[in-house]
């Protein structure tokens, strides 16, 4: 729980409230009991493994997937009533391609907007700004099967546009993407951002959620294993500095041990040490007792706190 | 609950309007299928069959056939689309997905979809009607009404259609409905053969399957236009397909929203 904030006494603060939410499909629970708001303005990302939950959560915000238990209110609506007031502030990324392939890129932005009940001029004018936007202009008679992937991405997050939502859900909004496609799309995020646009989004990208998001929830095993900004969430479990080490001979046991002795807190995975530091100036200290060593010294991250947080084992 | 039908009514045209701008860019392609296979059953079966088969009724075998064909193209064509277009775009495409993302029901786009179908049938049937027309073998004025009801059998078997879509785990599932429930109704719903004569047990067969009465209405109305005995069969199908639209869309929710 983050109660207790200065938006927390205000209904009208929070876009979305959850409290309890839980769904399970048989005996296995895919989200137990989680809370959180998405307050006005800000940008919440859910990060967590595959199988956290991330996907279970949007799709019951955007009344894909039926609540199973505890309370979901969506612009201060619940879920279960208001589906058609909620999804038409709503606007969604997927994390499946979702673009009607039997449409060009200007109608599949038309047609859309047509389902939200947007006249006719408004859809033609909508549809130019975001294809300029999206830098799609001049792909708008093209077929969406001659897009790339990054080209589809950012026709999906133009047509999630196309009603002016008041809450914009994204499910993965770069997975297989290339890096310059991915920043491209990082970009336009950061843009609608500044523009004030409130954002949900889920990623297992370290990068995208420290770039892009106000404040995370790191999600497991469909709880809620750690909240706060990205900053303080690394602060709060790594510290500053780590130094990372891949020892090798026998006679790097020793600059191990001096690690040890002067880390914070100390974590093996397979071969190699992980040293976090909460002082700097520790770990500064420390280097010249490790030479011989393979080692880096790095900052702290939040895949640090991911991977301390959430395990190192495989999830598929 | 008061705004319910005029807000299903919008979404099911909204969505009716995304097929039909998808269907527009290749629609020489889709007349092709829509079109030309009942015209060639109308040439091999009407001209070439018939020229052996004795008058029925006082009419030649051709104006026998023609309004079976009508009903009989209405079928499949809706069918087909609710079937191998609907599935394609409740699983592979996601377009279901996507558009119950939106202030769209589920409701609405099975409605959409399956009104879509009917469409195409009233497309289907309205070109036997015009070779019909032509041939002269149109004489009631009651002949406009096969138009609407072509409609009602697209939605009718659009509807069936589309429940087997619901249930359906891969495209291969639809060869037993085209044999079993389709085929059935092609071949022994009374569009090629009158149902006079054949033993009890055959004759009630037919009138179990629902499109024995759409055949039954198509010629009555191609024919002579109404007679009292037909508004039983017009409530028989009015019924059915209520009742398989309620089905369908009930089971395209289950599978849609988990």
């Amino acid at each position: 729980m983050d109660g207790g904030g200065p938006d927390a006494g205000e209904p009208d603060a929070a876009l979305v409230r959850a409290r309890g939410l839980s769904k399970s499909y048989g005996a296995e629970p895919v989200v137990d009991g989680i809370d959180f708001e998405v307050r006005k303005g800000e940008c919440l990302g859910f990060l967590g493994p595959n199988g956290a939950g991330k996907t279970t959560t949007i799709n019951m915000i955007t009344c894909f997937v039926r609540v199973g238990s505890g309370s979901l209110e969506v612009f201060g609506r619940s879920v279960e009533s208001g589906a058609r007031e909620i999804k038409r502030r709503l606007g969604v990324v997927s994390q499946e391609n979702t673009l009607d392939p039997d449409l060009t890129v200007r109608k599949n932005l038309w047609v859309f907007g047509r389902y939200f009940g947007l006249p006719a001029g408004e859809r033609r004018r909508r549809s130019d700004e975001l294809l300029a936007f999206v830098q799609l202009d001049e792909k708008r008679d093209a077929h969406i099967r001659h897009l790339s992937g990054g080209m589809r991405r950012r026709l999906t997050l133009a047509r999630a546009l196309i009603s002016s939502p008041e809450l914009l859900v994204l499910d993965e909004p770069t997975t297989g993407l290339d890096p310059q496609a991915r920043h491209l799309v990082w970009q336009k995020l950061r843009a609608l951002k500044r523009a004030g646009v409130t954002m949900l989004l889920t990623t297992h990208y370290m990068e995208e959620a420290e770039q892009l998001c106000d404040r995370l929830l790191i999600l497991d095993r469909g709880r809620i294993v750690a909240r706060g900004t990205p900053a303080g969430l690394i602060a709060e479990h790594i510290g500053a500095e780590v130094i990372e080490c891949y020892p090798g001979a026998e006679r790097d046991v020793a600059a191990i041990a001096a690690l040890a002795a002067a880390a914070d807190h100390v974590e093996r995975a397979g071969d190699e040490v992980y040293g976090f530091f909460r002082d700097p100036a520790a770990a500064r200290a420390l280097l010249p007792s490790l030479s011989g060593l393979e080692f880096v010294h790095r900052r702290a991250t939040l895949e640090d706190v991911f991977l301390k947080l959430t395990g190192r084992e495989l999830r598929d | 609950m008061t705004v319910f039908p005029f807000e299903w009514i919008r979404g099911a045209i909204r969505v009716w309007q995304r097929d039909y701008e998808s269907w527009k860019d290749f629609a020489t392609a889709s007349l092709v299928g829509t079109v030309a296979e009942p015209i060639m059953f109308f040439l091999a079966m009407g001209f070439g069959l018939g020229r052996f088969v004795e008058p029925i009724g006082g009419q030649s075998y051709l104006a026998f056939l023609a309004p079976g064909l009508v009903a009989a193209t209405a079928m499949n064509t809706a069918a087909f689309e609710t079937t191998f277009g609907s599935f394609t775009r409740l699983t592979e495409q996601h377009t279901y997905e996507a558009i119950v993302k939106t202030p769209i029901s589920v409701g609405e786009i099975v409605a959409g979809d399956i009104f879509w179908a009917a469409s195409k049938s009233v497309l289907g049937a309205g070109v036997i009607l015009a070779i019909m027309a032509a041939l002269g073998l149109l004489t009631s004025s009651w002949a406009l009404a096969a138009l609407p009801l072509a409609f009602v059998i697209g939605v009718l078997f659009g509807a069936l259609g589309m429940a087997w879509t619901a249930l359906a785990p891969s495209y291969t599932f639809f060869n037993y409905f085209f044999t079993l429930v389709i085929g059935a109704q092609f071949l022994f719903g009374g569009v090629f053969f009158p149902l006079t004569g054949l033993p009890v047990w055959a004759v009630w067969t037919a009138w179990c399957l629902p499109l024995t009465h759409a055949v039954f209405l198509m010629r009555a109305l191609v024919n002579e236009g109404p007679e009292p005995g037909l508004w039983v069969h017009a409530a028989v199908l009015g019924v059915i397909t209520i009742a398989i639209f309620l089905v369908a869309s009930r089971l395209i929710r289950r599978r849609l929203i988990r």
